[in-house]
């Protein structure tokens, strides 16, 4: 049941993946992008990380798959879709990408883990919430930091402004 | 064959390498992005599986969260780039913004 449950996700993940990277239209990737991001949540929700599924679905697709929606939205231009020289590099980067995959397939297939018996998951969310006040007390002040920056930037790029040194004026 | 450790490796591995495959072939500046997502969710699986069936603790579910964290970051910011981009150039395909080349 278990495992049933996985190959669903896993092939929820995996095709829509595949989807995201092939697809032509760009509107299609960015909708078959939140299947993959769900598929994520999914998976984390089958290892027990139940704060991380929910996270995933709130953050990722409640956050950065509309904002990516709402730029493919506001930049695309019809019949812009197919990009002009795109073959020449399709077959070098297909058998860049096959080999990593090859290679990292290999490395997992061919190590012995250290697995430990799994026991039944259990609630991580005090957990998570007592490493992130005692050993991950600095990396959580810092993320505050850095979304704070990014905040402030990403206004300060999207602004209106009056070039007074260059003719054109700004749209 | 139970699933185990190896299955959920695989599944980060296979969207690892369409996020590479995504960014080395597109050249929209917002589906390179999606592959920039594509690669830190592989990560983020690894970390979580890893967290599951080789350690004790629940570090890796930390890593992931800020991962998480950083991919919001990293997005908003892109994409106020990607505007800028758009409402300078006319245009998203990242090989047509070459003005400093020239």
């Amino acid at each position: 049941m278990g495992d049933m449950v996985f190959y669903l996700f896993a092939a929820t993940t995996v095709l829509s993946g595949f989807f995201v990277v092939f697809s032509k239209n760009i509107v299609h990737a960015g909708f078959s992008l939140l299947f993959t991001l769900f598929g994520v949540a999914g998976l984390f929700a089958m290892l027990g990380a139940d704060f991380l599924a929910v996270t995933q679905t709130m953050v990722y697709i409640g956050g950065v798959l509309i904002l990516v929606l709402f730029v493919v939205m506001m930049t695309r231009i019809p019949g812009q879709d197919i990009p002009k020289r795109s073959f020449d590099r399709k077959i070098p980067a297909g058998v860049f990408s096959v080999l990593i995959f090859a290679l990292v397939f290999k490395v997992i297939n061919g190590t012995e883990w250290n697995v430990l018996p799994v026991d039944a998951p259990e609630a991580t969310i005090s957990m998570i919430g007592q490493k992130l006040l005692t050993d991950f007390i600095f990396p959580f002040e810092y993320a505050s930091i850095v979304l704070l920056l990014a905040m402030i930037g990403a206004a300060i790029l999207i602004r209106e402004r009056k070039i007074d040194d260059e003719e054109e004026v700004q749209s | 064959m139970e699933v185990g450790l190896a299955h959920y490796l695989t599944v980060g591995a296979i969207l690892f390498s369409l996020g590479i495959f995504a960014v080395m072939t597109r050249r929209n500046a917002v589906a390179l992005l999606m592959g920039v997502e594509l690669i830190l969710n592989g990560a983020n699986v690894n970390f979580v599986a890893f967290s599951r069936y080789v350690e004790t603790s629940i570090d890796g579910h930390l890593m992931a969260a800020f991962v998480i964290v950083l991919a919001a970051a990293e997005a908003a910011v892109a994409l106020a780039i990607v505007l800028a981009m758009f409402r300078n150039f006319g245009t998203v395909h990242v090989d047509s913004v070459d003005s400093l080349k020239q």
